[in-house]
């Protein structure tokens, strides 16, 4: 009989989609306990009443909305805590942004609850919840079971699917409180810059991905020569690495905290596979990567893998599909 | 001021992870290295004290775990840290990461750091959590996957990518910080850092009181003992399954890149991909 409490992140007045997930997960998983989904919303003016009330059709029920700074985590957790202690959640679950896991753990502290994060599965037993985590790079999974009042379930990014369950619109309840002297320590000077070129690489059937083992900006020149090969609707997409090295825009940018594509063709070049990347990418239908470490992660979800210098591969395979391409 | 920067011993990256079957926890026998992301907050410790912005008067290394672990305090020390703390007591094994949040935050709070600094994750745990979880013990403001950190007027000026692009936010000291891997290339140790850095200070806690010689408990450094290890811990991880099966992908081993690219394009071809 626990309501599951939730977070919904928004930003120019639309809802993530993340956490429109969560919501839609956590209201399937809230009726399996027999209780509701609530959602907690923090910022200002473009939380409307309209905006709040659509979280109904996901299956919350009622919408705790705060008046706050956006776009960081540990408001949130003063209000959730709050929120938490005044209607008494049994559990908090939150899709896979950055801000999720900060306020996930932020409440954790707060609330001396349990926290699983990264997971892909959640399942009721009972009246209990129960998280699985993949853990050593997905090599296993990890099942974790909640003691205590409290449970948070941190999923990770596109494990929740959105689903409209066509409820009613949700009561929207206005939180009045006094923030935690810490959490007006940190003010947001800019949000949600975009660094580098505005590219589109979401359309793309074939995405060419170059990653540090590009070795430098220059290198993805080699990346884009055998995209232009390719040719029709290809495009080249990036990692997090370069990106925040400034080699490559953000636009381009795969994984967690950047796009999710599922192109017929995805070839990675210089790119070990790490999770946050592969989240982004493991619906593509053909997986091909090139790298020179036989135990880059990459190889494990790869459809073909190549372990070598793509320095000496690219332009040759550039070569090779021009070639292919003119015959 | 005073920069504590959070440091972990994990497995070395060429060992292959595992699960103790015995003790259904992770098999830490091979551990060896300081977690890699770890150096990256030594270094942005040490890029602080160097620039100048702010006057650096010490940087301490804190680590909890194991007796193994003083070798990743040493690393740390060979890397510029100053000295070093070591929160070790059996009561602790185990725990989750709430809970290793709640009793590294014991172990900082009597050094009253301005500023503590961490990496992005562990290499084998992964949880790119326990900065919010010792902010929030801490009481102090704290943001995470930090790439570049400015001082200006006596606060921090940090950029992150979050989910919509890159934010930049104003943070006042004392802070925690955990910084992502692209803030700065890492120095390599002096041969001269290497060899002294088992003189420097190193502070085990709770530690052995002077005066009986018996080990103290945890409640020398004022940490619930309720709260902390296995049966402290809220959330209880076990029952390793195996994910659902995949078929393995082929691979090539590239000798003559003439050859290979030939493969390729058959491969490619098969699958109408050109
Ligand atoms: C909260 C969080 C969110 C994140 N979000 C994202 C995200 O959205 N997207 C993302 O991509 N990452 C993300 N990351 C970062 C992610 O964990 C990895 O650090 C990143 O994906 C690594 O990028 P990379 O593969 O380019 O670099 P590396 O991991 O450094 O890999 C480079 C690879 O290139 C290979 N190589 C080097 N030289 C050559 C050569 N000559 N020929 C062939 N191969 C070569 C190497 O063997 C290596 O495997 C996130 C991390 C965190 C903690
Ligand atoms: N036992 C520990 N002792 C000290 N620091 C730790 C410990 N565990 C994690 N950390 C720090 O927290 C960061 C994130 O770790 P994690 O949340 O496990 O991914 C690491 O990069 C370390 O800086």
């Amino acid at each position: 009989m626990a309501d599951i409490l939730t977070y919904v992140l928004h930003y120019e007045g639309a809802l993530n989609k993340n956490s429109l997930g969560a919501v839609s997960e956590a209201a399937k998983q809230a009726a399996q306990i027999g209780g509701e989904c609530h959602a907690v919303v923090v910022g200002g003016d473009d939380l409307t009443d309209e905006l709040c009330q659509t979280l109904g059709a996901y299956g919350a029920t009622k919408v705790f909305r705060a008046r706050g700074p956006e776009g960081l985590a540990q408001p949130v957790v003063d209000v959730m805590a709050k929120v938490i202690e005044d209607h008494g959640h049994g559990y908090a679950l939150f899709g896979g942004g950055l801000l999720g896991f900060e306020i996930g753990a932020g409440l954790a502290a707060r609330r001396n609850a349990g926290v699983t994060m990264e997971v892909t599965t959640v399942r009721a037993e009972g009246d209990e919840l129960v998280a699985e985590r993949p853990i050593l790079g997905d090599s296993k999974i990890s099942v974790s079971r909640y003691r205590g009042g409290l449970g948070i379930i941190i999923g990770r990014i596109n494990a929740f699917e959105i689903s409209k369950t066509g409820g009613a619109s949700a009561e929207v309840i206005d939180v009045e409180l006094e923030y935690s002297p810490w959490s007006t320590k940190a003010s947001m000077i800019e949000r949600g810059e975009q660094r580098g070129a505005d590219v589109d690489i979401e359309g793309a059937d074939i995405l060419v991905a170059g990653g540090r083992g590009l070795g430098k900006a220059e290198g993805f020149r080699l990346a884009e020569d055998l995209a232009a090969a390719f040719g029709g609707n290809s495009a080249v997409a990036a990692t997090r690495a370069v990106v925040d090295a400034g080699w490559y825009p953000y636009a381009a940018q795969i994984g967690q905290t950047g796009k999710t594509v599922a192109p017929k063709l995805y070839l990675a070049a210089g790119i070990s596979g790490a999770i946050q990347h592969k989240v982004g990418m493991q619906s593509s239908e053909n997986i091909v990567a090139i790298n020179k470490d036989a135990n880059a992660p990459i190889f494990e979800f790869s459809d073909l893998g190549i372990i070598g210098d793509l320095n000496k591969i690219l332009p040759k395979l550039t070569e090779a599909v021009k070639a292919k391409k003119g015959a | 001021m005073k920069i504590c920067v959070l440091v972990k011993e994990v497995p070395d990256a060429a060992v292959e992870k595992r699960i103790d079957p015995s003790t259904g926890r992770m098999d830490r026998s091979g551990e060896k290295n300081l977690n890699p992301y770890d150096t990256h907050a030594i270094e942005a410790a040490m890029q602080l004290r160097e620039g100048g912005a702010m006057q650096v008067d010490e940087i301490v290394a804190v680590t909890m775990g194991p007796r193994s672990a003083v070798r990743a305090l040493h690393k740390a020390v060979s890397l510029g840290a100053d000295r070093s703390v070591h929160l070790c007591d059996d009561a602790l094994a185990g725990s989750d990461v709430a809970a290793t949040g709640y009793a590294l935050s014991k172990a900082l709070e009597p050094e009253q750091p301005d500023l503590v600094l961490l990496g992005q994750q562990s290499d084998d745990g992964e949880c790119y959590t326990i900065g919010a979880v010792v902010a929030d013990h801490l009481k102090m403001p704290s943001l995470t996957q930090v790439i570049k950190l400015d001082v200006e007027g006596g606060a921090l000026r940090c950029e992150r990518q979050a989910e919509y692009g890159y934010d930049t936010v104003a943070v006042e000291l004392p802070a925690v910080i955990a910084v992502g891997d692209a803030i700065n290339e890492p120095r390599y140790p002096s041969l001269k850092a290497i060899m002294g850095a088992k003189k420097k200070p190193l502070e085990t806690l709770p530690g052995v009181d002077p005066e009986t010689e018996e080990p103290r408990t945890l409640d020398f450094v004022h940490i619930d003992a309720s709260l902390v290890g296995a049966d402290g811990s809220r959330v209880q991880c076990g029952e390793y399954k195996d994910p659902p099966a995949k078929s393995a992908g082929q691979i090539i081993e590239d000798e003559d890149p003439t050859e290979t690219v030939e493969k390729i394009i058959a491969w490619l071809d098969e699958r109408k991909l050109i």
